[in-house]
């Protein structure tokens, strides 16, 4: 990312977001706080609390928010806010993971439509065609149907049910750059075909993509949490958000914390995730070559 | 998500209409043939021996039973035989049988479907409601206005629906009492889960749906309605959203299957019968044969109103229609 904003000059592209900008910061501001400070938890959460995330205390069990217990106790007596802490990392790397594996895969199938030839073109985007028809989440239903529950089949799931999308857009994007001025002057000097899909074609691709990934992030940590939460991925007693919010569900009625606490977590992580990745697409709009 | 705007009116402009519907309807099955394909290569996929998941980890059958089972169900034929003969079955609405519940998937379908078909309208309904009012009320208003309502969808379409559900079940059912906690028998038991599943459909629809009108409010044709001395709403009402709705119809078939994912967790929050519970038990016992039915049918779906969106499409914006000769 760093790479890509480094050649684009400031505001480039953004010709009536002067307003826009100046009333866009705070909230970007306040988006890349919390961004950080998910990500330190995610790293270390042993630095915000010296609690166990497992340890019980069935004397404390379902005590409500308060001085000792920030967020309340569950049904076993585990701090909430520190299993919330102890989630965090779980929780961010379930929906990393699926975003990078969606990229990535959709970038190989991508690039192949684009340069691999007529027949490949169409194959692979008639099989997008199909999969894109089908609702995202019932696809990676489908998925752990076939390989079964857990962290990494819920991730793989959530990968398979973006990838159509993300190699779509891949392939439109190389398309675009394969006809461009650069890629035919380097066409023309004889560079090899591997070095001009490395160098050229796939960098300049890349970078409009990465920037919907970031909103395509957020959506995948929705679907991982809403995974766990149908008590398809993350196995208790792990502390995952999603997790914790469909064991809180059993409590609504006497400890609405256990639930709503977890929930919030990820809808805060979410709109940061998704603040910033609206303010990365109106930073770099009309960069694309299109 | 489909064809742009542009390839589809030189299609339409250069064939004519029928062929371009022809064309559409082709593709549309097209696509259709591609996910039986595709449901059919899952179904060899399945790990294990079929019949030994037919008859249960505690089975004592004994061969003969097995073979008999592997006739019955046409497992011993060759490969392109079974496709034909699912191929078949599927034209004809058979979608296979449970293997845990001993029952035509069609019919497990049809027992639930309506609580899901009542959900996914109603959910549509406070959707569109939603997003027309908050887009239509704030477009090329005051930039405070504006921030506060492109503040709202964002929150909204990012709020995961689980939690959204959690919440209104807490604050309205558990603490107000106001709506049932579980169930689907009354009017009442609709309203938490409709609007859970409705919100983040809205957020992203009104989005789009304001941007449309704001572009829409820029033409030249709204000068000229001013002038003619019609007042600001009416503008808005009359000419600026009709505009504005052609992109809203494009997202129709994203929403159809935004929602048919949708039920499912809404479903298991709100403990509601329906599509979305039978699928989530299908799932949890690997019951393949019912899952890949759920799947066919929301990808038919899906695909049936991308169709009838690109049908509707010529009717709602005549410059669509215009041939070369025309111009």
């Amino acid at each position: 990312m760093t790479a890509v904003g480094s050649v684009v000059p400031l505001g480039a592209g953004a010709v009536p977001s002067a307003r826009r900008r100046r009333r866009g910061r705070p909230a970007l501001v306040v988006a890349a706080v919390v961004l950080l400070l998910v990500t330190v938890v995610a790293i270390a959460p042993g630095l915000f609390t010296d609690a166990s995330p497992t340890d019980t205390d069935p004397v404390n069990a379902l005590a409500a928010p308060g001085g000792s217990h920030w967020f309340g106790t569950d049904q076993i007596g585990r701090d909430v806010f520190t299993r919330i802490l102890y989630g965090a990392r779980t929780s961010l790397l379930l929906g990393l993971g699926a975003i990078a594996l969606a990229v990535g895969g959709g970038t190989l199938l991508g690039l192949t439509a684009a340069l691999g030839g007529r027949v490949a073109d169409l194959v692979l985007m008639r099989l997008a065609d199909i999969l894109i028809a089908m609702p995202p989440v019932l696809l990676a239903l489908l998925v752990i149907a076939v390989l079964g529950a857990g962290t990494t089949n819920t991730v793989l799931a959530i990968a398979a049910a973006l990838i159509p999308v993300y190699g779509r857009l891949v392939r439109a994007e190389a398309m675009v750059v394969r006809r461009s001025g650069y890629v035919e002057a380097a066409v023309g000097l004889g560079l090899r075909r591997g070095l001009l899909v490395a160098r050229h074609v796939l960098p300049n691709a890349l970078g409009p993509v990465l920037v919907l990934a970031t909103v395509g992030f957020g959506t995948a940590l929705i679907y991982a949490s809403a995974l766990s939460f149908l008590g398809l991925g993350t196995r208790p007693p792990a502390p995952e958000w999603g997790l914790m919010l469909s064991e809180g569900r059993d409590f609504l009625q006497t400890a609405w914390w256990i639930g709503v606490f977890p929930g919030a977590a990820i809808a805060v992580t979410v709109i940061a995730v998704n603040v910033a990745g609206r303010y990365a697409q109106a930073h770099f709009a009309g960069r694309t070559t299109r | 998500m489909r064809s742009p705007l542009a390839t589809r009116r030189a299609l339409f402009s250069r064939r004519g209409i029928i062929q371009g519907a022809a064309e559409r309807l082709l593709a549309g099955t097209a696509v259709m043939l591609g996910a039986a394909t595709l449901a059919f290569a899952a179904l060899q996929l399945v790990p294990g021996d079929t019949v030994a998941v037919l008859l249960g980890p505690t089975t004592t059958a004994s061969p003969e039973i097995r073979q008999q089972i592997r006739t019955e169900f046409g497992f011993d034929q060759p490969v392109p035989v079974r496709y034909a003969r699912y191929v078949g079955n599927l034209l004809h609405g058979d979608l296979g049988s449970s293997y845990q519940l001993q029952q035509p998937v069609s019919k497990l379908i049809n027992d639930q479907i309506w609580p899901t078909v009542q959900l996914t309208v109603a959910a549509v309904a406070v959707a569109v409601v939603i997003a027309v009012v908050s887009a239509v009320v704030t477009a090329g208003r005051r930039p405070a206005l504006r921030a506060t309502a492109t503040a709202w969808e964002l929150v909204a379409l990012s709020t995961p629906p689980h939690w959204l559900g959690i919440m209104l079940l807490t604050v309205f059912s558990f603490q107000l009492r106001i709506f049932p906690v579980a169930g689907a028998q009354s009017l009442s038991s609709l309203v938490l889960p409709a609007v859970t599943l409705a919100l983040s459909v809205a957020g992203v629809l009104g989005q789009v749906l304001r941007e449309g009108l704001e572009a829409a409010l820029e033409q030249p044709f709204v000068v000229t309605a001013r002038s003619r001395g019609l007042s600001q709403s009416a503008v808005r009402l009359r000419h600026a959203f009709r505009h504005a709705a052609t992109p809203l119809l494009t997202l129709a078939g994203w929403l159809t299957g935004t929602l048919l994912g949708g039920t499912v967790v809404i479903e298991t929050v709100f403990s509601r019968p329906g599509i979305g519970s039978l699928t989530m038990q299908a799932v949890t016992s690997r019951d393949l044969p019912v899952v890949l039915g759920v799947v066919l049918l929301s990808a038919f779906a899906v695909v049936l109103i991308f169709t009838v969106v690109d049908l509707l499409h010529l009717v709602i914006d005549p410059r669509l229609r215009t041939t070369e000769a025309a111009l």
